[in-house]
C-alpha cells in the first residue's frame, strides 16, 4: 500500500493515504479537539509522539513480542507513552491540558497508533517505522489543522486566537456560525476533505459493496 | 523464531520486563513533574478565585492581583473569624478528616454527599476585610460523577450572589461540564439566596428547566443530577451548616443569635 522508503512512510500518509481521509481512523478526537488551532495543535504533536515512539519501541523489540500476547504488549508501551504525555501537559500547558481533559488520554484508544505499530512496527526496522509514525501523525494532523481553521474561523472568528473576523458580541460584524463549534461541524469539513482528497485522486474511491439493484429503484408507496 | 517466542516462559519474561520498564518511565515522569503540576493547579485555584469574583482578565498577573484579596479562616460553627490556622495554608480535606476540626455528617444531613465535613473554611475577601465588597467562599459537593470544587462570590450583603465557579470536576463534558460555561454562569449574577431577611435556609436553587424569578437559575439540559448536586451544596454551604452564621454576620435583619437557636434545632431533630 505505502512505498517501504524513508521518504515514502513519511510523506505518503499525508495525502495518499491519509488515516482519517483514506483509512477513517481516529475520527472521533478529530471532532472533539478541533474548535480552535492551538488546541489542535498540542493535539497534533501529542499524537506524533506517541505514534512515533510507540512505532519505534514496538519495532526494537518486534522479534521478542510473544505472537500472543502482541496486542498487550503495544497497548501497555502506547498506555505509558499517553501518560508520560499528559503528564508533561499537565506540568507545562496546564491550560491545554484542561481544554483537552480526556482525550489525551484517549490517545491510547486512537486506532491510528494502535494500527500503525500492529500493521507496521511489527514487520518493519526500527528507524522506518519511527518516520512511518511520525508520518502517520502527521496526516493525522493536517487533517485536524484544516478541520480547526475552518472551524475556529467561522465559530470563532479568530485563527490561533488572533482575530480575523470581528465577531458581533466584541463589536464586529461577523455573526459566528455556533454550529462550527459543535461536532457535527467537523463531519461536514472531514467528509468534504474526503471528497476533495478522492476528486484529485480517483483511485482513493472504494469500490462500491453495497450497489442497489436494478428492481429496488424508490418508487412510490402503495 | 515464533516457537520459541510464544513458550510460556519466553511470555512471562517479556510481559515482566515489559511492565517494569513502562512502570519506572510513567512512575519517573510523574513524580518529576508533580512539583510543576501542583503549582499550576495553586495558579489555577487562585485564577478560579480572581474569575468568579470578576476581577480575572485574559493576561493579567495572576499572583499580583491574588495578592489584593484577604484569605481569612473561619469558624463556621460561630461565624466568627480564627486564627488558629494560617489562611494561606489551610487544608479543607485535611481538617474535615481530623476529628478536632470537622465532623462526620448523618445521612439526612448530609445533602450534599459529603461525608465528613471540616468546622473552619477560608474564605477570600475582596476590598476591605472589615467591610468587603465581595465573600468568597468554598463549595463542594458530590455532582453525577464525582466531587465537584468551586467557589461562589456574594456580595457584601451576604445575601447577593455574584458568580459561582468550579475550578475541579469530573461531570460529562457537554453536558455537567457546562456548569463551567460562562453563559451558565453569567445568570447567576444578581440572585438572591435567602427567601427573605429573617430566613437562614437558602432559597437558591438550579430549577428544572426555566428558573424563573431570583432564587432561581436555568437547569442544565441533560444534566439534571449535576444541577441537582450544585443545589444540594448550595443548600448545604449557605445553611447554618455551613457558612449560614458567617454570613448572618453581613445580612441586615438577621440576628446571628437567631441562626445559632436554628442550629440548634436543626442539631436537636437530628
Amino acid at each position: 500500500m505505502s512505498s517501504v522508503s524513508p521518504k515514502g512512510v513519511l510523506t505518503t500518509p499525508i495525502f495518499n493515504n491519509n488515516p482519517i481521509a483514506l483509512q477513517v481512523l481516529g475520527i472521533c478526537s478529530a471532532l472533539a479537539v478541533t474548535t480552535s488551532m492551538s488546541v489542535s495543535l498540542v493535539m497534533t504533536l501529542a499524537v506524533i509522539f506517541v505514534t512515533a515512539f510507540s512505532n519505534l519501541f514496538v519495532s526494537l523489540i518486534r522479534q521478542h513480542i510473544p505472537s500472543s500476547i502482541r496486542i498487550i504488549v503495544q497497548m501497555t508501551i502506547i498506555a505509558s507513552l499517553v501518560i508520560v504525555v499528559d503528564q508533561v501537559l499537565k506540568a507545562f500547558a496546564y491550560e491545554m491540558s484542561k481544554q483537552l481533559s480526556v482525550f489525551v488520554g484517549l490517545i491510547i484508544t486512537n486506532c491510528i497508533v494502535m494500527g500503525r505499530a500492529e500493521g507496521f512496527a511489527m514487520q518493519n526496522p526500527p528507524g522506518l517505522s519511527f518516520l512511518d509514525g511520525i508520518g502517520n501523525g502527521l496526516g493525522y494532523g493536517f487533517i485536524l489543522m484544516v478541520v480547526g481553521f475552518f472551524r475556529e474561523l467561522f465559530g470563532s472568528g479568530s485563527v490561533f486566537g488572533f482575530t480575523v473576523l470581528a465577531p458581533v458580541q466584541d463589536g464586529g460584524w461577523y455573526v459566528p456560525n455556533g454550529l462550527m463549534l459543535l461536532p457535527p461541524s467537523a463531519f461536514f469539513i472531514i467528509g468534504l476533505i474526503i471528497w476533495v482528497l478522492r476528486a484529485v485522486n480517483p483511485e482513493q474511491i472504494e469500490a462500491n459493496e453495497f450497489k442497489m439493484k436494478h428492481n429496488t429503484e424508490p418508487k412510490e408507496a402503495v | 523464531m515464533a516457537q520459541s517466542n510464544n513458550s510460556i516462559k519466553k511470555i512471562l519474561t517479556v510481559a515482566f520486563a515489559l511492565c517494569i520498564v513502562c512502570s519506572v518511565i510513567v512512575s519517573t515522569a510523574a513524580v518529576a513533574l508533580r512539583p510543576m503540576q501542583q503549582l499550576n493547579v495553586e495558579l489555577d485555584r487562585k485564577t478560579n478565585i480572581l474569575r468568579v469574583a470578576n476581577l480575572y482578565e485574559r493576561g493579567i498577573d495572576v499572583e499580583a492581583a491574588f495578592a489584593e484579596i484577604t484569605p481569612r479562616v473561619v469558624d463556621m460553627r460561630s461565624g466568627e473569624y480564627t486564627d488558629q490556622f494560617d489562611a494561606a495554608t489551610f487544608d479543607h480535606f485535611q481538617a474535615a478528616r481530623d476529628p478536632a476540626t470537622g465532623r462526620t455528617l448523618s445521612g439526612d444531613r448530609d445533602i450534599a454527599g459529603l461525608t465528613r465535613v471540616e468546622n473552619f473554611a477560608t474564605v477570600y475577601l475582596v476590598g476591605d476585610p472589615e467591610n468587603p465588597e465581595q465573600i468568597i467562599l468554598p463549595i463542594r459537593g458530590q455532582g453525577l460523577w464525582g466531587l465537584m470544587r468551586g467557589y461562589m462570590a456574594i456580595e457584601g450583603d451576604g445575601n447577593t450572589i455574584v458568580g459561582i465557579t468550579y475550578y475541579e470536576h469530573s461531570e460529562t463534558p457537554g453536558l455537567g461540564a457546562e456548569v463551567n460555561n460562562p453563559r451558565w454562569q453569567a445568570q447567576w449574577e444578581g440572585k438572591q439566596i435567602f427567601a427573605d431577611e429573617e430566613s437562614v435556609t437558602p432559597a437558591i436553587r438550579v430549577a428544572r428547566g426555566a428558573g424563573t424569578g431570583e432564587h432561581q437559575v436555568d437547569g442544565l439540559s441533560g444534566a439534571t443530577l449535576t444541577s441537582n448536586g450544585v443545589t444540594n451544596m448550595l443548600q448545604f454551604w449557605l445553611s447554618p451548616e455551613g457558612f449560614g452564621e458567617y454570613l448572618a454576620r453581613f445580612r441586615a435583619g438577621v440576628d446571628p443569635d437567631e441562626v445559632q437557636e436554628a442550629d440548634v434545632e436543626l442539631e436537636a431533630e437530628a
